[in-house]
């Protein structure tokens, strides 16, 4: 594969959140507006970049028996350092985003890169990969995000597009409309894929 | 380049200098922020009792007192007692534990409520960010009862949302019981609470 | 009495899966067979609660007095990462069938935000060592619960047609959805 298709494999081929069907948790909690999808995603890309490329890096380093504690202590690393930046330089996001942020390092997107992928390549399409994910995962999050801001508060980005008496589907900002609303989605992304084959 | 073998001693050296060298970046971003952390939590702090409190000219959190879980500032203008700001939670929010920040004049009327931190619901509970928590201003929890109308109180709860708002009374009951049993003086006790 | 309210409010109000949105990979993965679910239940409450145990003592006694709090995340989840492991060896030996059954889904109870999201939530929520262990366990009857009867649900629909691009994990989600607006009826149930 050309390094160029390591980008985009995670942007639609292998999309995280809709295909590969990895990382549910922080994708139902999160999407309540689309910012917080947008945060969080990025988040989440920073340490799948780098997760990815310290992992390729020490791949011949780790000995296989030990691999995934050796994984853990790399993405939790990551994982804090983001915490420990978002808590210093953009405070509200990082109240919103409250556990899920701590949560990174279990999110599933994260080992099973690693697993699956870093350990196996070298470092440039591991970052590239990661990247691809991550961005990816940031996609399919905002349009998550969009659609539940939408039509459960009439929003979106916190722009408001209807009157502020205007009554609006709140089911979707929560808890069953996440559900609703990935599972919708989902199917539809199963309808595209049918169509494209 | 092989992979290492997994031998005991492989096994340990390798995660061991793992840990070691991610647990040393780790303190290096520790350290660069730690001081952006304090500031910034400090700026949401002063931002909310400059929000709530009229005006004043000292550091009021230099001299904050937490007492039975509330947080007290004292607010002072030239010297004299302005007013003071309270930091009060509740836990009976619909999604659980929300902060409010109220201010409080020495007579014991509410000048304004801030809300610190909320998870409640967008749209419904979250409305208390509005101007609905305006209704609170200036008045005297000794006349204006601190309960939804719903429960025999003064308060137009938020609709649709009476735990959310139910909550909100809880939580500024709770600041100005706080107030009085530990700043009121004489002049201005408040009402017996309900 | 506090600890009754931490396990309803844990269980039905604040239902780790149905509100909270934690544990849902394996939520999802496992809640084809009750019994299975049901299994791979008794194994979560078991990692929990010592999860939640152990976490308790390294947050007060090693963590806090060190002000190394920075290093929770990496704390937890080593320490949930080396119970599993536990578990499993347990399991391995006890209940082979059981051990085949949860399959991939038994080392993958590490990555189960749950586990390692109620732990950091106990510290939060400033529980002292017995109610964590409570809070951790009851969550994971919530847990439970909320598998098993998705998987009940899941059993009937293998017998019913389901549209071809609903099939597998879209139905699933819209049945949980269901679910999860079910137990929005308990909300307020403790004052």
């Amino acid at each position: 594969m050309s390094n160029l298709k390591y980008l985009t494999n995670g942007f639609f081929k292998e999309n995280p959140t809709f295909v590969l069907v990895l990382g549910t948790c922080p994708t139902l909690a999160v999407t309540t507006a689309a910012s917080n999808g947008i945060g969080m995603g990025a988040a989440t890309t920073f340490v799948l970049v780098f997760s990815n490329l310290f992992i390729s890096l020490l791949k011949n380093f780790i000995p296989d028996k030990v691999r995934i504690a050796a994984f853990i202590v790399i993405i939790a690393t990551f994982v804090t350092i983001v915490d420990l930046v978002m808590k210093a330089y953009t405070p509200d996001l990082y109240k919103t985003l409250g556990i899920f942020i701590p949560l990174i390092v279990v999110n599933c997107i994260i080992l099973g890169r690693a697993e699956a992928f870093a350990q196996k390549n070298a470092v440039l399409p591991s970052i590239l990969d990661g990247l691809g994910m991550g961005i990816g995962f940031t996609l399919a999050l905002t349009i998550i995000g969009s659609f539940r801001e939408l039509l459960g508060n009439g929003s979106i980005f916190d722009i408001k597009l209807v009157s502020e008496n205007a009554k609006t589907i709140l089911i979707f900002v929560l808890p069953p409309g996440a559900f609703l609303t990935y599972g919708y989605l989902i199917a539809v992304m199963n309808r595209i894929k049918a169509r494209i084959k | 380049m092989a992979k290492l073998e997994s031998s005991l001693k492989n096994m340990i050296l390798s995660l061991f200098l793992i840990s070691l060298v991610m647990s040393a970046a780790l303190g290096i971003v520790y350290t660069i922020t730690k001081e952006p952390i304090k500031l910034s939590d400090k700026k949401a702090e002063i931002d909310a009792l400059k929000n709530v409190l009229p005006a004043f000219d000292n550091d009021p959190t230099k001299d904050a007192k937490e007492i039975e879980g509330l947080t007290y500032y004292i607010g002072r203008q030239s010297g004299k007692i302005a007013g003071y700001a309270i930091k009060t939670f509740t836990d009976k929010g619909f999604a659980g534990h929300f902060e409010l920040m109220v201010g409080i004049l020495p007579d014991g009327s509410i000048t304004k409520i801030a809300v610190l931190s909320q998870k409640e619901t967008p749209g419904l509970g979250d409305k208390m960010t509005t101007n609905w928590k305006d209704q609170f201003n200036g008045k005297n929890p000794k006349d204006f009862k601190l309960q939804v109308k719903k429960d025999g109180g003064d308060v137009d709860a938020i609709t649709a949302s009476t735990i959310s708002s139910r909550a909100f009374c809880d939580a500024t009951q709770k600041a100005y019981d706080g107030f009085i049993k530990n700043y009121a003086t004489k002049e201005n006790k408040g009402g017996p609470r309900e | 009495m506090e600890f009754i309210k931490i396990i309803i409010l844990a269980i039905i109000v604040n239902n780790v899966v149905l509100a909270q949105f934690l544990g849902i990979c394996p939520f999802l993965g496992v809640s084809n067979k009750v019994s299975t679910s049901l299994g791979m239940g008794a194994a979560v409450v078991f990692v929990m609660a010592l999860a939640n145990f152990v976490t308790y003592f390294i947050q007060y006694y090693i963590l806090l007095p060190l002000h190394i709090e920075f290093m929770q995340t990496i704390c937890f989840i080593f320490i949930i990462a080396f119970l599993v492991q536990i578990v499993e060896i347990i399991l391995k030996k006890s209940a082979p069938s059981l051990y085949q059954a949860l399959g991939i889904y038994l080392p993958l109870i590490t990555t189960n935000c749950a586990v390692l999201g109620i732990a950091i939530l106990a510290v939060q929520k400033e529980f002292n060592l017995i109610e964590s262990v409570i809070y951790a366990a009851a969550t994971a009857v919530g847990f439970t619960i909320a598998m098993v009867l998705l998987a009940g649900l899941r059993e009937q629909m293998e017998t019913t047609r389901v549209p071809k691009g609903m099939r597998g994990f879209p139905v699933s989600m819209i049945t949980a959805g269901l679910l999860s607006l079910a137990f929005m009826g308990f909300a307020g149930l403790v004052k």
